[in-house]
């Protein structure tokens, strides 16, 4: 088990030190940082010194050590367009993301899961019908133009929310959150049924299929002919045995709706850690893109590190093997 | 509890109270400041922020014209041609409450001219500043510079006190890896001062009570939010339901569906940016083109030819939507030298494109590759793929290569691209800061963004005596001249020059200002 752990640990911090490598392989590609930090009238004794300031001027894999040593330290660096350390702008923006991507995922697993299990039922209805019809917008259109209907809908047309921004903040501690004010939590909804749309929707129709499939199952009818009220039947064993592969679905999206949310909040100008980095790579900032891009994978090979774990806990079948093989 | 309600609606009541006397402009547009440090960035949006916190010697009002803001008086010294004499405005205060003085501005400038400084260039002819008495400082150039003022408008001052016990006297510097405190906490003489700021997020500045212009200038803001809005849609969305009193970089899109909204209107104005193709005659063979051992720029007859096969009224009305100014010369309308003559010079004549190139020798035309941004000027791209089109009409086959202005600028200061766009603003509005950047040859600091390869010496001694030349006439006459040499030779294909659109609530008063830098304290608001 030990031995495991430490293999699965040994191979993820491999793939962040790859990762890393392959982004700032990319940087140079992206632009020159320099072009927008000067203004026009900069002269090439300007360009040279600031370049080699900054370390621009070394190849890109000293440029990545250097990161590395640092960011190990906890130091990432000062945004070239900012001017302010890194990690304080990430720690500032992460509520906003994590808000977000909560009320996302919230709205997306209790929504969907609702909505599968309704349209499974009422199968034939006219409801069900109209749903699974309109959930085929949720996958196929793109983020953006989902918000900006929204917008033009609601804030434009109808006045109801606001277009843009976070609304009021209260700040507790470290923490901005949005959850405190009237303002903020209108201002949560038009971003956060974009952002979790797609994930309602894929989850409405696994919940579906899933249900469907089970309801045939014997042990459904012999559940039905032992008089057992139709609630009880749906939910208590229906439902319940559907929620092995959503549950694992759920988990993998967990991940792509913060790492997704970049176009929700390039759209509703939520000051979440998407925007920053969108703003970073125009502006070729590579402090911030290297700390993102960073962070981001962190995030990925820990979520994979966990289900790997998760796995090996509940499938005897790996340990054999396992075990075996030594 | 009933101590903390009475608070509560005491304190409810006091708003609502200061509400019915507050005036807020709600203001957007699609980037944010980069950092408040007066001297650290030398950037539209950025000195936009700054002009309401803090102030220079003397502003432009929006016909482009000096208005005096710091200094109420300014002359060259009668017995020295080397020296400018300014006179400050008495009575003016910081923030803090600490007086203004001539030892600020000797600071400041001093100041602004250290290595970190981003102002440094408009500042280089000056060698020292000193202040004569409390309220006169004199300005020692290297040489007669008749414009300095020109370059003044953006380089705001500072309290010298403050910025020393606050240990911020050196300017913003990246690699420092420390947080400099003028990069975020502001102390101006300036209508506005800063109540808080979140980058990117939001910027909130009350009126300064105590301004020195309050009997001069309307002053009715008494509240500024200012929010960036990237996405175009959703800046216009926010306008459009209520959010935003106030909105600058208006798509051209959308002019139509606010104009026609109840309560908005879009206000327009020529903007100090002109649209242009350069083109590398300098190089005996190019590498973006298919002719080998010689290069077709270096045709005079070729780049008029190019010139003419643009069609720049139909640019106007289907790229630009009308939203655009067709240009026959490099220089925006305001700048000390440009004439409507000039500027109406470029025809389209598709026919005598033909002929010349045919008498070039390029019958069968040529294919090239053009440079040109995606996300720097109104419609860049769009307005490069039109222009392909035309030029293929005489034969000129171009490749369109399109990408983020962070990627397309550095190709012309290297000297790596052949054909490519450029947009230029005009912040001295005197031709020779055109001439210096982008017609004399490239030589140490200048010439820097000329990419055209273009170098000639007698042109370059004229543009370079400019400089020093204190007899206005004569000076202007040399302008007319190298301006004539520029447009004989076709140094650029000039497009069109950029119109600014602000959109507003109805109440908001406020006249366009050609260099996109908006001053709160000129707003009325109804």
């Amino acid at each position: 088990m030990l031995a495991f752990i430490i293999q699965r640990i040994a191979q993820s911090a491999l793939v962040l030190l790859v990762v890393g490598l392959v982004a700032f392989s990319m940087f140079s590609f992206v632009g020159d940082p320099i072009d927008n930090m000067l203004g026009q009238e900069r002269t090439q004794a300007d360009i040279d010194r600031l370049r080699g300031q900054l370390g621009l001027d070394q190849p890109f894999p000293v440029q990545y050590v250097k990161f590395l040593g640092n960011a190990v330290q906890g130091n990432f660096g000062i945004s070239y367009r900012q001017g302010r350390p890194v990690a304080d702008i990430l720690l500032e923006r992460a509520p906003a993301t994590l808000e977000l991507a909560a009320v996302s995922g919230f709205l997306a697993i209790f929504m969907g899961i609702g909505l599968g299990v309704f349209t499974a039922i009422r199968r034939e209805g006219f409801a069900a019908n109209a749903i699974m019809s309109l959930s085929l917008i949720g996958v196929s259109l793109p983020t953006f133009l989902i918000g900006i209907l929204l917008i033009y809908l609601f804030s434009v047309e109808l006045g109801w929310l606001p277009s843009f921004g976070r609304g009021e903040t209260v700040r507790v501690g470290g923490w901005t959150t949005g959850f405190l004010t009237e303002s903020g939590l209108k201002a949560l909804i038009l971003p956060s049924i974009t952002l979790g749309l797609y994930q309602m929707t894929l989850i409405m129709r696994l919940v579906r299929s899933e249900m469907l499939e089970v309801l045939r199952q014997d042990y459904i009818r012999f559940a039905r002919a032992r008089g057992l009220r139709e609630r009880a039947v749906n939910f208590r064993h229906a439902l319940k045995n559907t929620l092995v592969p959503v549950i694992t679905v759920t988990g993998l999206q967990l991940g792509s709706i913060i790492a997704f949310a970049i176009i929700t909040e390039t759209v509703f100008q939520w000051p979440g850690v998407g925007l920053l980095f969108i703003n970073a790579i125009q502006f070729v900032d590579i402090p911030v893109m290297a700390a993102y891009l960073m962070l981001i994978s962190v995030m990925f090979v820990g979520i994979n590190l966990i289900v790997d774990l998760l796995y090996f806990s509940i499938d005897p079948r790996l340990r054999a093997d396992r075990t075996k093989a030594h | 509890m009933t101590k903390t309600l009475t608070l509560m609606s005491t304190a409810l009541l006091l708003s609502t109270t200061a509400l019915a006397q507050a005036e807020t402009l709600r203001w957007a547009r699609s980037g944010d400041a980069l950092t408040l440090d007066p001297h650290a960035q030398n950037e539209g949006p950025t000195h936009t922020i700054r002009h309401q916190i803090y102030e220079p010697l003397l502003i432009r009002d929006t016909t482009g014209a000096f208005e005096p803001a710091l200094a109420t008086e300014w002359a060259p010294k009668e017995d020295d041609p080397n020296v400018w004499v300014f006179k400050l405005r008495e009575g003016v205060k910081f923030h803090d409450g600490a007086d203004f003085t001539a030892e600020d501005v000797v600071f400041s400038f001093n100041r602004a001219k250290t290595e970190n400084s981003d102002m440094k260039e408009l500042i280089n002819s000056i060698t020292e500043v000193r202040a004569v008495d409390d309220y006169t400082v004199e300005m020692v150039t290297d040489g007669p510079n008749p414009i300095l003022p020109s370059n003044l408008t953006n380089l705001f001052v500072m309290d010298k006190d403050w910025t020393e016990a606050n240990n911020t006297v050196d300017v913003q510097d990246f690699e420092g890896g420390e947080l400099t405190y003028a990069t975020t906490s502001t102390n101006g003489t300036g209508p506005y001062k800063l109540v808080s700021r979140e980058q990117d997020v939001k910027t909130v500045m009350s009126l300064n009570e105590d301004y020195w212009g309050k009997d001069q200038f309307p002053l009715e803001v008494t509240e500024i939010v200012y929010t960036p809005i990237q996405n175009a849609a959703t800046r216009v969305a926010a306008l459009l339901s209520g959010e935003v009193d106030f909105l600058q970089d208006m798509p051209v899109q959308d002019l139509e569906r606010v104009n026609s909204a109840d309560g908005l209107v879009v206000k327009q104005a020529p903007q100090n940016r002109v649209i242009f193709f350069g083109m590398n005659m300098g190089a005996d063979d190019i590498e973006a083109d298919n002719v080998e051992g010689k290069n077709p720029l270096a045709d005079v007859r070729v780049r008029k030819a190019m010139s003419m096969a643009i069609n720049r009224d139909a640019i106007q009305q289907v790229v630009m939507r009308g939203q655009s100014q067709p240009a026959g010369m490099i220089a925006p309308p305001f700048v000390n030298g440009w004439t409507e003559e000039m500027d109406a010079e470029s025809k389209t004549d598709i026919e005598g494109a033909k002929a010349l190139m045919e008498e070039a020798g390029y019958a069968d035309g040529f294919s090239i590759r053009l440079d040109c941004p995606n996300d720097r000027y109104v419609n860049d791209e769009a307005i490069c793929q039109a222009a392909v089109g035309m030029l293929g009409q005489i034969g000129v086959r171009v490749n369109l290569d399109a990408k983020p202005k962070a990627q397309h600028f550095p190709l012309i200061t290297d000297s790596k691209t052949d054909f490519y766009m450029l947009g230029w603003g005009v912040p001295t509005y005197d031709s020779e800061y055109i001439f210096n950047f982008l017609v004399h040859g490239r030589e140490g600091d200048i010439g820097t963004w000329n990419g055209t390869g273009y170098d000639n010496d007698d042109l370059d001694a004229k543009i370079k005596s400019l400089a020093s030349n204190t007899d206005l006439e004569a000076r202007n006459a040399d302008i007319a001249e190298i301006w004539r040499v520029v447009q004989d030779e076709t140094l650029y294909i000039p497009i069109h020059h950029q119109v600014l659109n602000w959109g507003m609530a109805d109440g908001v008063g406020i006249e366009v200002d050609p260099e996109d830098q908006p001053k709160v304290k000129y707003f009325t608001m109804n």
